[in-house]
């Protein structure tokens, strides 16, 4: 029915559907955020490219404070009550992360309600 | 306390508003009620990660978030909108440090962040993304800072160049990524710091060499830096929010780089290796010299009277608008022009100021209706139909040695067709070379008149002159 080159081939092949499977179900945890990242990266470039460019200047502003999201870094830094380096720079960063936050979304609002149409 | 999977979704409701505050941008109608989705998102965030396992910290986190809120609320209403470049490149710095510092407390205490093993020695993996978050943090920090002084005026917005830089960036950016592989294999902290402080060296020295006029290429690649220092940080702690939200910031930096360096007919890597801009020799050869060529020059009022007797005027602003702070004059002259029955629209260059999108919010600001603000692509057909284009502050972007002469320095830059109309205006004060160190033709044609003032003064003028 079949050469034995073909069938060790098949064996083979059903080996690797198992090995995959078998690494599908514990796949490490930093493929998942790199699947994240790359369609993230796609959905930005798409959005990105509809921003008119009246706009570039509040679109630079908004994503300022977008990348301060880092803020979620800096609280689980500060997290410990215990005060060591590490949690103080944490609540530095909590800080300077704030700053911008609240900085970068209320210049983008101040600009935004400066563009109005004639009339 | 919510459950593992309540707190991922939540963080993807967030990231979805995210993504809608970006969407909202396409149009200013609905980029306001976008950028309330924006902040929904982000505070939606900030509540998650304050309910998680191990965030016991109340009072000092509520300090630092009230302390930042004060501090960013009040410089947000005070900024100047002639001040947002600099403003946006100080911003860029403080989202670089607080990578850094988050990067500096996650090494210091890996368990904090779940990223150790039993022992209290970090995985390898989280090593890695440890050590990206930390560098690109690191040069967007200290890149940033100098960036804002050139803006700001605090360090000379000329090119500092001298011999062997190349070579010297080079050697440190290989020396930086040694010790961080050295840091990933046996998280060496000599290595850490080592790999930290050339990352911080070599952020100033990648932007020293860089023109103020390059500026909005280089805010923008910073912003887009910023963007992956948020998702490498995204990365070490295992958080989809941070890494939806750096990968959003970091590619929209990308695209808004490439829209600056295509504005400019040149490769990012041309802006980067810097020094444009300051070589006068190629320049001074092509032409008579500066000055030596004859003009037409004229008074306020003989502009405001071919003004008030066009039918269409096209006015183009450049980074000449924004130093002498003439955006409020200007408006006033255009409704007056306007009530006489021409018809006045704005001309905008790509790359006109130091921002993306700069000039555009200085009107604004100044109550000019966006829809008479047109785009480079848009208005250029028109020129040839209109009676006067006005140019104020504005100069290589008009330069028409961009299409005419291949032996130019920006041959092949899109330009705005000032000079197909009938008769052009320049406001400037003095016939300076602009930024690329090139003189420009536009002067010295027979159609042109020169208007040799500061842009607010000469606005103040003509509009006196056609009351």
């Amino acid at each position: 029915m079949c050469s034995s080159g073909n069938c060790d081939l098949a064996a083979h092949a059903a080996m690797m559907n198992d090995a995959t499977a078998a690494g599908s179900a514990t796949a490490d945890p930093i493929v998942m955020s790199f699947t994240v990242f790359i369609l993230a990266i796609f959905v930005g470039y798409h959005v990105v490219w509809n921003v008119t460019p009246a706009l570039h200047t509040p679109l630079m502003s908004v994503t300022n404070a977008l990348s301060s999201i880092v803020i979620v870094g800096a609280i689980i830094a500060s997290g410990p009550v215990v005060m060591n380096l590490a949690t103080v720079l944490g609540l530095i960063a909590v800080g300077l992360a704030s700053v911008n936050i609240f900085g970068g979304f209320m210049v983008t609002q101040r600009m935004l309600a400066m563009f109005k149409k004639r009339g | 306390m919510l459950s593992a999977n309540m707190t991922e979704l939540a963080y993807l409701v967030a990231s979805v508003l995210v993504i809608l505050a970006l969407k909202g941008l396409s149009s200013p109608e609905s980029s306001r009620r976008g950028n309330m989705f924006g902040m929904l998102g982000m505070g939606i965030a900030v509540f998650v990660t304050l309910q998680l396992d191990g965030i016991e910290n109340y009072t000092w986190i509520a300090v630092a978030i009230g302390t930042g809120a004060i501090i960013g609320g009040t410089a947000a209403r005070k900024v100047p909108m002639t001040g947002m470049p600099e403003t946006v490149a100080f911003m860029h710095a403080l989202v670089g440090l607080s990578a850094v510092l988050i990067a500096v407390s996650a090494f210091l205490n890996p368990v904090a962040y779940g990223i150790a093993d039993s022992m209290g020695a970090m995985h390898t993996a989280s090593r890695i993304e440890l050590f990206l978050g930390t560098f690109i943090g690191a040069i967007t920090f200290t890149a940033s800072l100098i960036a804002f002084g050139k803006l700001k005026g605090f360090i000379s917005g000329n090119p500092v160049t001298f011999s062997g830089q190349h070579m010297l960036n080079l050697v440190l950016g290989i020396i930086m990524f040694g010790a961080g592989i050295v840091f990933c294999m046996n998280e060496s902290a000599t290595a850490f710091l080592l790999m930290l402080v050339i990352a911080l060296v070599l952020g100033v020295l990648l932007i020293i060499p860089i023109g103020g006029a390059d500026m909005p290429v280089i805010v923008s690649m910073l912003n887009s830096y910023s963007g992956w220092a948020a998702a490498g940080i995204g990365f070490t702690l295992g958080n989809n929010m941070l890494i939806v939200a750096g990968a959003l910031v970091g590619s929209s930096g990308a695209i808004l780089s490439y829209i600056m360096c295509k504005a400019m007919n040149r490769s990012l890597f041309n802006v980067l290796l810097g020094g444009f801009g300051s070589d006068t020799s190629a320049a001074s050869a092509g032409g008579a010299a500066v000055g030596e060529r004859p003009v037409k020059s004229g008074s306020a009022e003989d502009a405001a009277f071919l003004l008030k007797n066009a039918r269409s005027v096209i006015i183009i602003p450049g980074y000449g608008l924004a130093v002498a702070r003439a955006q409020h004059a200007l408006k006033e002259l255009v409704e007056v022009l306007q009530a006489q029955g021409v018809k006045v629209r704005f001309a905008i260059h790509p790359v006109a100021g130091r921002m993306p999108g700069h000039m555009n919010v200085l009107l604004a600001e100044a109550d000019v209706p966006y829809d008479i603000v047109e785009e480079m692509d848009e208005i250029n057909p028109e020129f040839s139909d209109t009676d006067v284009a006005l140019v104020i502050g504005a100069n290589d972007v008009v330069n028409p040695a961009a299409k005419t002469d291949p032996s130019s320095p920006i041959y092949g830059m899109p330009i705005l067709e000032a000079a197909k109309a009938e008769h052009v205006l320049v406001v400037k004060r003095s016939l300076s070379v602009g930024y690329a160190g090139l003189d420009n033709d536009l002067f010295y044609m027979d159609k042109t008149m020169m208007i040799f003032d500061d842009a607010k003064k000469a606005c103040e003028a003509m509009l006196h002159a056609i009351e």
